[in-house]
């Protein structure tokens, strides 16, 4: 990185140019001039600046040794909220506007450790310690969230971060323990998570620091090769991909960041979402949950997960905790992996898309959103504004099942999700929908015709499972053979059958906690 | 969750310590942190791609055949050359040396010599000025194959007759009269899958020329030495034109043993032929792709017991996947063939064993190097008799132990002279509460229809030693400097396992001064020479007694001196806690040292150890391979879904047998993560190849290594309290890298008891490993269309 494009310390008040990203890092503002748009925040920690504590293990979000945290303004715009995330996917220019925090910023100035770290290291939750690092920002992260977390809470905080060496008790062992170190006064960083916590003269400063980065005008950078651009407005974003519809939409980059790291794609434009005020709106209204395109899976899973309590453990087991914080919902639908988690369990709650075009918005049915492999009814110039995602019907039994090799941070063999309604014993509406099974995420048509209007009894159950087969001709790969999918597919229906008939099947991961 | 004893006990007294009240600062037996714990956390510990970079560093990338076997026809590599950046390409008709990186026998080259034999093996390699650079120029190679029919996998191998090393044999008794003869005969055939060893740093190496054409490397590798040598080789040069330096890896378990020739000699071809310092650093895909992993097996048995379950007569084969070279597939197996008694008395046996070469990936050391696999062979057998017998398993288990003063010739000839067997297993027994829990649980499964638990108890005994006797040495150099603080050097390898701490806790015993007196130096072929593999879980036991050996000569000169200067009896000199006792009189340590330098004492010196006791004849499979065993027991229990073969562990206990452990903290983490580490290769570790040879599950989005979430949440590891190395190792302590994986076994064994419920009694279900929900459901299905369901 020239000296000239990466100045240090620039003043707070100076008016940040259009094609220069602002971020604070090490406590100082730091301005780059037309970076590289798809640069990864790791890239530019290792490579650029040689901040070598924090490490890559698989470039593609899924061993957490690169995790840094993020902190942002909250919503009031006077306290700051603090996200693990991957800086592996991440891309440099969306940390405009935003703190990086990474391991080195913990360590205190006489060189004593941050609670953090002095309990990973009494409990000795390090061995080759290359992990670590990704462990304490992850750590870190939840100190400042959570004051006092269960094991399972633990559990889902460290779910994105893999540990070769010590099986994990030490970590868990020290992530119950943090809390009770000394800390140092007046220092954001180490006041660990208070529910009614005031904001400390720290915190204000920063508070005051992101201010002065944030920016009301369209970022747009251009580095000669590629060029990205962050609208503030949904309306200037519709201009813009109207204008470049081969432009790639950049929300979380959870997928999109692969296809740089993984599969070494040029993307020549980017246009980022993150910063589009309205797609980051997200609010419960009378008849809907109204989730706009931008919002963090996070987010975006508050609300559902309060509205439908079945659908808890699929969000606790989507990915991991930065994944979801940088990832979106509408990047999950959008994206329309066969294998995405959240459709299935929207598509049977009878999710709405709101799709947009200039301005033009149209509603879609999540369900008749999926034309086939990686295809949508998205035209050209098109994109996702909002999800809605009705309320739940008092009289409607919903589950949602995942079934993969791994609990956490796994994809999904076979997803199901299903919602029936009765009267008396008979069905008068049933939604089925897998994911796993085809090239997309599907409703399982013959089955829930084959079952709608008759009675809900094993008999019926067999004859859905039966009709399943005309649905679904799934394959083999990696994750399972084609007839472990079809069988549980089956099984599946089963398992709905007896969980929503009040029969006891509670599930192995619920048994003994 | 269970605090392990350590914590909240005070540190066990040292052995070698009279003086309880005044110790010094990590002591033999102290729990202290890993010695770079601070750093760790801070992200300040310095991995090989931490270290600055020169400003002429090159980076690195492998072109990889993409096919399993074939002639190379015609390579156009014009495009790599003519990339954004590039600034040379190698391919073997340019390296000056040896074209091989097989660490026994050379048939393991470094760049394909026009044929290649799997997926990934790397054909050329790429520098240019950034690291995207060369990995999208080593994309751009247009290479023409002429395939070569592939075999694939081990059962195809065996059939095709094709092997990377001859088969070998180990008998005892008459096998086929005792099967003939039993009362009760059992066949079949088992699968168990192999693993990635998923180190969390990847593959690197950085070569960086200096003077004279010489290279200096770092190299993330357990075993410098062979790095050094096998570079020098390559770019035609010896031993003594290359310096190879580790200061500590993220992480090994094996796959650091040889694959890292590999690397190290593609980044010092490199350097060598560009002048230039060279990284190469591989994507974590490709590191999966192209490095070796566990051997899978096939293992087939026939069995002859009696009512009781004790074994007549037991005939093994074994077959591993070697890939396409021997690598180090011979240890690997023979070691497999010395643990499929694991801690039974086979009395009539025949094991046989097949080096099966295959076109994939040459498979390599991992954690436990093949007795892993042959204690799978045997644990599966005894289980099956059991199921056979409708007896508990762990009561066959119990009839066949080896026993102490009689039965206790395991098949290669060795007498066990340590077994502690039944005690660990009756402690644990006890403290798990395994027979009231097992009848819990059967009486659970009958109530529960979807949902089965299952519970396993296993044992381990495993052998510690190289099995070839020559790599049983160890070397160390100790300076002290004139302030009296010392660097320690010794030709053992730093990968998490807390080598270096332990080995620094045996020099600051010895000495007797605090550990933060002793700075910890990286390994260093040109501070001490030849050294073995940090392997076979003996680390601390030969690395430790050499830098013991180092630390007690320059000891013998403080004391011959001071005994001179102070006009006082030898014997009357002691070291304790930082001072010397010089009959009635005591000086700092530090004192001491700069009088001695003053009188030109030397106070550098070389420590030198090789095992005793161990002769054995690998031509007649015969002898004492090792110097001792490591014995542990565990406690698993399970629960399935038998509508979907998901499962989960709900509670584990182990009993491990540490000896007079050097570290508790330290050897409680090698026991915790090995056990988990096990679990994951018996559970969600999958690794799949598809039918073009690829391996399909080459990163952590396909290959499921345990997250936090599948520790057990309840979860109570202990050290056997009575442990003591009967044989005089360092400070009685025994081995722990390797061991405890094994203890893992009683998760497969309990999920096995689990399927087994869905068939009722004297059920014995197929159960493959790696025991994914798939693999659960296809024997919960098979067991439910035998028509028993209880
Ligand atoms: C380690 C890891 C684990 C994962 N685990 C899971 C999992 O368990 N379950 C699962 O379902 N997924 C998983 N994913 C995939 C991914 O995280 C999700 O699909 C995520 O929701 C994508 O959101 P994003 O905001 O990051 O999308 P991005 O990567 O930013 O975009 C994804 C796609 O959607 C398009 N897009 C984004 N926003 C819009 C819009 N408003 N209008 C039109 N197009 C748009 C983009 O152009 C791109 O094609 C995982 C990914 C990783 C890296
Ligand atoms: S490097 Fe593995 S998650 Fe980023
Ligand atoms: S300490 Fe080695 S991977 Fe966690």
């Amino acid at each position: 990185m020239n000296a000239d494009r990466h100045s240090q310390g620039a003043l707070p008040d100076t008016i940040c140019p259009p094609d220069t990203i602002r971020f604070v890092l090490d406590g100082e503002l730091v301005e780059i001039r037309n970076p590289d748009p798809t640069r990864t925040v790791l890239q530019y920690l290792r490579e650029d600046l040689r901040k070598i504590g924090t490490k890559e293990g698989c470039a593609e979000g899924d061993c957490g040794a690169c995790t840094v945290a993020i902190a942002e303004l909250d919503q009031s715009d006077s306290r700051l909220r603090v996200r693990a995330i991957n800086s592996c996917i991440q891309f440099l220019p969306t940390l405009d506007g935003k703190e990086l925090i990474t391991v080195e910023n913990l360590r205190r100035d006489d060189g004593s450790l941050h609670p953090v770290q002095e309990a990973m290291v009494d409990y000795h939750g390090s061995q080759c310690g290359f992990c670590t690092p990704g462990f304490i920002m992850s750590l870190f992260a939840l100190y400042k969230n959570n004051a006092e977390p269960g094991r399972r809470e633990i559990d889902d905080a460290l779910a994105g971060n893999l540990c070769r060496c010590t099986g994990y008790r030490p970590i868990i062992e020290a992530a119950q323990e943090m809390y009770g170190y000394r800390v140092v006064k007046d220092s954001w960083l180490e006041e660990p998570f208070a529910a009614n916590g005031k904001c400390g003269a720290d915190e204000k400063k920063k508070v005051e620091v992101l201010k002065s980065a944030t920016r009301s005008a369209m970022l747009s950078v251009d580095d000669g090769k590629r060029r990205f651009f962050s609208p503030r407005s949904v309306d200037e974003l519709a201009s813009l991909v109207e204008t470049c519809p081969d432009a790639v939409i950049l929300a979380g980059g959870t997928d999109v960041g692969l296809w740089v790291t993984k599969q070494h794609r040029e993307l020549s434009t980017v246009v980022y979402t993150g910063n589009v005020e309205q797609l980051r709106e997200l609010s419960v209204t009378k008849t809907h949950i109204d989730i706009g395109a931008a919002v963090s899976l996070s987010d975006a899973m508050l609300p559902i997960i309060e509205h439908y309590p079945e659908f808890e453990e699929l969000f606790l087991r989507f990915a991991s905790p930065p994944i979801r914080n940088a990832g979106t919902l509408g990047g999950n639908i959008a994206n329309g992996s066969p294998i995405g988690d959240s459709m299935p369990a929207l598509m049977v709650v009878d999710t709405t898309l709101v799709l947009r075009r200039g301005d033009q918005a149209r509603e879609v049915s999540l369900s008749d959103f999926y034309l086939d492999y990686q295809k949508t009814v998205l035209e050209p110039g098109e994109f996702l504004e909002r999800i809605l995602v009705p309320l739940r019907p008092s009289d409607t039994q919903v589950q949602c099942y995942k079934v993969s090799k791994r609990f956490d941070q796994d994809i999904s063999a076979v997803c199901g999700a299903y919602s029936l309604r009765r009267n008396g014993a008979g069905i008068t509406d049933i939604r089925i929908a897998y994911g796993g099974l085809a090239t997309v995420p599907k409703r399982a048509v013959h089955c829930e015709a084959a079952l709608t209007g008759r009675e809900w009894n094993e008999d019926t159950v067999r004859a859905g499972i039966e009709a399943l087969d005309r649905d679904f001709s799934p394959i083999t790969d990696m994750r399972s053979t084609a007839e472990y999918r079809r069988t549980i597919c089956g099984n599946l229906l089963q398992r709905f059958y007896l969980d929503s008939s009040g029969n006891a099947s509670s599930r192995v991961y619920d048994y003994g906690r | 969750m269970h605090r392990p004893a350590y914590m909240t006990m005070d540190a066990k007294t040292s052995p070698g310590r009279q003086d309880a009240g005044q110790t010094i600062a990590g002591a033999v037996g102290s729990p202290i942190p890993h010695d770079s714990a601070h750093l760790h956390v801070s992200g300040e510990a310095i991995y090989v791609d931490d270290i600055p970079e020169r400003q002429d560093l090159l980076h690195l990338a492998v072109g990889m055949s993409a096919r399993p076997h074939a002639k190379i026809r015609k390579m156009d590599l014009s495009a790599v050359r003519r990339a954004p950046g590039v600034v040379a390409v190698m391919t073997a008709a340019d390296i000056p040396g040896e074209n091989n990186c097989g660490p026994v026998i050379a048939d393991d080259p470094i760049f394909a010599p026009g044929l290649v034999q799997y997926v990934g093996q790397s054909v050329f390699a790429v520098a240019a000025e950034t690291v995207d650079q060369a990995r999208k120029a080593a994309k751009l190679a247009t290479i023409e194959y002429e395939d070569l029919e592939a075999i694939l996998d081990p059962r195809a191998a065996l059939a095709a007759g094709s092997f990377v090393l001859p088969s070998e044999t180990i008998t005892r008794g008459d096998s086929q009269a005792a099967l003939a003869d039993a009362k009760h005969r059992l066949q079949g055939s088992l699968n168990v899958g192999g693993q990635d060893q998923f180190y969390l740093e990847g593959q690197i190496a950085t070569a960086l020329p200096a003077e004279d054409g010489d290279l200096y490397l770092y190299s993330s590798t357990q075993h410098p030495g062979e790095v050094q040598h096998l570079v020098a080789a390559a770019i035609g040069k010896l031993s003594k034109d290359v310096v190879v330096e580790c200061r500590r890896m993220g992480g090994a378990f094996g796959g650091k043993e040889s694959q890292p020739a590999l690397i190290a000699c593609i980044a010092g071809l490199m350097a060598d032929k560009t002048g230039r310092a060279c990284k190469l650093r591989l994507d974590r895909d490709d590191d999966m792709i192209m490095t070796g992993k566990r051997h899978d097996f096939v293992i087939d048995y026939d069995v002859g017991f009696d009512a009781t379950g004790r074994i007549e007569g037991i005939e093994f084969m074994f077959a591993s996947r070697c890939g396409m070279s021997a690598d180090l597939s011979g240890a690997i197996n023979d070691r497999t063939m010395f643990h499929c008694d694991n801690a039974y008395y086979l009395e009539n046996v025949s094991i046989v064993s097949h080096r099966c070469k295959t076109h994939t990936v040459s498979n390599t050391a991992f954690r436990g190097f093949g007795g892993p696999q042959g204690m799978f062979g045997i644990e599966y057998v005894v289980d099956e008799i059991a199921r056979y017998l409708g007896k508990d398993p762990l009561e066959v288990r119990k009839k066949n132990f080896y026993g102490v003063g009689e039965r206790d010739i395991t098949p290669y000839q060795q007498k066990i002279r340590d077994n502690i067997i039944e005690e660990i297993v009756s402690a644990v027994e006890k403290s798990a509460d395994y027979q009231e829990r097992r009848k819990e649980i059967r009486a659970f499964n009958k109530e529960s229809e979807i949902l089965r638990r299952g519970i396993a108890l296993t044992p381990v005994k495993f052998g510690i030693s190289f099995t070839a006797t020559h790599l049983n040495q160890a070397g160390a150099l100790v300076h002290v400097y004139t302030d009296g603080t010392v660097h320690l050097n010794h030709g053992g390898t730093e990968m998490g396992q807390g080598l270096f701490t332990k080995v620094a806790q045996v020099v600051a015993e010895e000495l007797q001064i605090d550990i933060d007196r002793i700075k910890i130096m990286a390994s260093d072929t040109s501070k001490v020479p030849n050294a073995s593999a940090t392997a076979a879980s003996s680390g601390s036991d030969i690395n430790g007694k050499a830098a013991q050996a180092a630390a007690a000569k320059i000891k013998r000169r403080l004391i011959r001196f001071a005994a001179k200067h102070f006009a006082v009896p030898k014997d009357d000199i002691e070291f304790i806690n930082n001072r010397v006792r010089i009959g009635a009189e005591s000086i700092s340590f530090e004192d001491l040292i700069k009088r001695a330098w003053f009188a030109r004492i030397s106070l550098s010196a070389t420590g030198f150890y090789r095992t005793p006791k161990i002769n054995y004849d690998r031509s007649t499979f015969s002898g004492r391979p090792f110097f001792y065993y490591a014995y542990g027991a565990a406690v698993s229990e399970v629960i399935i879904d038998t509508l979907t073969g998901e499962n989960r562990i709900l509670r584990v206990d182990i009993l491990h047998d540490c000896g007079e452990s050097l570290n508790p903290a330290i050897d409680m983490g090698q026991i915790e993560g090995g056990f988990s580490q096990g679990a994951g290769w018996l559970t969600s570790e999958e690794l799949c190849w598809n039918s073009d040879g690829e391996l399909t599950t080459h990163a952590p989005s396909t290959y499921k290594i345990p997250t936090c979430s599948d520790l057990p949440v309840d979860f109570r590891a202990k050290m056997f309290e009575a442990g003591r190395n009967r044989e005089p190792t360092i400070y009685r302590s025994k081995a722990v890298g390797e061991p405890p994986l094994m203890l893992s076994l009683s998760v497969f064994h309990a999920l096995r008891d689990a399927v087994a419920s869905v068939g009722g009694d004297r059920c014995r279900p197929q159960l493959d490993a790696p025991a994914t929900p798939e693999s659960v459901l296809k024997a919960v299905t098979a067991m439910q269309a035998e028509g028993g369901s209880s």
